[in-house]
């Protein structure tokens, strides 16, 4: 079964249709990369996953996103939505607090309250995005004193601890240099087995190395999706081809 | 857009052609100096050797550079991959040929023997297929590579013919063994050389499909 079924997704941005009817069928346990040019509507699609777009003004949704069979824009909660689809921004955000209070904060505005059992979710969620040997230390210490790679990867702790299915990426390491971003690809491929994983990206290198299947975003609209080595091999769409071989535009 | 790049392959693509071009050179030479030796290509085949590991090396190492510093993808994979698994073929398709010319200085004086058997359709069928490999790849054109991969059947049917042409003489008590060993010989490389062009028009026709004809796609 489909983790994510998206079917004739349309989005407006008042006059602007941002998505042209998207169909896409996103797998359990695997990693799904969105690539495209800038403006293509992949980070929007990205947002609208887990409904980040409900805030924006003249924003319209038509068609449907199913997770695991039930219509996020239905009767859903949101906040339990965005419980089960966690979000990975492209610069790290931790909040000005401490290592802990940034991993526990999920959990607590859940309701868990045991010192012991957030203990034991800021450990286990350390651990899932192998940081933990670098900040077990200095649990205490202010979250914004780690460098940016350690930053984004509490970041991705801090989305595990509320023991999400999904984990959205939105461009995780451009704001990285080359060794953070190895870190966070090699965490990316041991949290698959755990997770359903999609994440934008700009880097077509980094879509390759990691991704199980890939889309490709063109105005909007989905213009091929398959098998990330087909994909990168032999794309089938000549717009895909040209924009993967640097030949676009 | 990826002015470079498109240059480098270009140039590729142009050495591709210079190399199958050697190689057919190659192929000529040793024939013309087998079926009709007067003695203007003797040596001829050895140099095109040279020249073809020469080739070989070069896009080597170009290839090795594109892969290092373009990260190819698609076709321009497809592309690269496939030029370094077609330059071995032709530089297998450059030995031969030289070790044809060289069995050949032996049996120079044999022109009856060589024309009574098939050798001369043989030579023929092969460079045949060497070209039309090559130009599959010059004009994309799978169509052409495809035909290469068919022929195959009858360059290996000449081939037996040979053989059996050569058992039958020895049975009638034709007692030349050094001769029919070289023939035999002979008709081995230029069944070799067959099989080289197969191999390339394979490779073509990955790199236009994505599907390698024995290896299916990746």
């Amino acid at each position: 079964m489909d983790k994510f079924s998206i079917k004739a997704l349309n989005l407006y941005y008042g006059d602007f249709r941002a998505l042209k009817d998207v169909e896409l069928h996103i797998q359990p346990s695997e990693i799904t990369a969105f690539i495209g040019p800038s403006g293509c509507g992949k980070s929007t699609l990205l947002k609208t996953l887990n409904r980040m777009n409900d805030l924006i003004e003249n924003c319209k949704i038509s068609g449907e996103i199913l997770l695991d069979g039930e219509d996020i824009y239905g009767t859903m909660d949101v906040n339990l939505l965005r419980k089960r689809v966690g979000m990975v921004f492209q610069k790290p955000n931790p909040f000005p607090m401490s290592i802990y209070d940034n991993v526990a904060y999920g959990p607590r505005t859940h309701g868990i309250r045991g010192k012991q059992a957030l203990d034991e979710i800021v450990e286990r969620s350390l651990k899932d995005a192998a940081i933990w040997d670098e900040v077990k230390d200095r649990l205490k210490k202010n979250a914004l004193g780690l460098s940016g790679g350690q930053q984004q990867r509490l970041c991705i702790a801090r989305a595990l601890a509320v023991q999400p299915d999904v984990l959205l990426m939105d461009e995780p390491t451009s704001a990285l240099d080359p060794i953070s971003t190895s870190k966070i690809e090699e965490l990316v491929l041991e949290l698959k087995n755990q997770y359903t994983i999609i994440i934008v990206t700009h880097n077509m290198q980094q879509a390759a190395r990691i991704s199980d299947k890939t889309a490709f975003f063109l105005l909007g609209e989905v213009v091929e999706v398959g098998n990330t080595e087909s994909l990168f091999s032999m794309p089938k769409d000549k717009r895909t081809e040209d924009y993967i071989t640097g030949r676009f535009g | 857009m990826r002015t470079h790049f498109e240059e480098q392959l270009e140039r590729l693509n142009h050495e591709l052609i210079d190399m199958g071009a050697l190689c057919e050179d190659a192929i000529s030479a040793c024939t013309k100096e087998l079926l009709d030796p007067d003695g203007t290509e003797l040596g001829a085949a050895r140099i095109y050797e040279r020249d073809i590991d020469q080739k070989e090396r070069e896009i080597e190492t170009l290839c090795l550079r594109l892969l290092l510093q373009q990260q190819p993808v698609a076709r321009d994979l497809r592309l690269i991959s496939a030029a370094m698994k077609m330059i071995s073929d032709m530089e297998r398709i450059g030995d031969q040929a030289s070790d044809i010319e060289e069995i050949t200085q032996y049996i120079h004086n044999n022109t009856d023997l060589k024309s009574r058997l098939h050798i001369n359709e043989m030579a023929k069928a092969t460079i045949e297929m060497v070209t039309d490999a090559v130009d599959s790849f010059v004009k994309k054109d799978i169509a052409l590579a495809r035909s290469v991969m068919d022929y195959d059947d009858i360059v290996d049917d000449l081939f037996r013919n040979i053989k059996e042409e050569l058992i039958r003489m020895i049975s009638d008590g034709d007692n030349r063994g050094e001769l029919f060993l070289d023939l035999l010989m002979i008709a081995k490389y230029f069944e070799r050389i067959g099989d080289h062009a197969v191999n390339i028009a394979e490779w073509v026709e990955y790199s236009i499909t994505g599907s390698h004809p024995k290896l299916g796609g990746i």
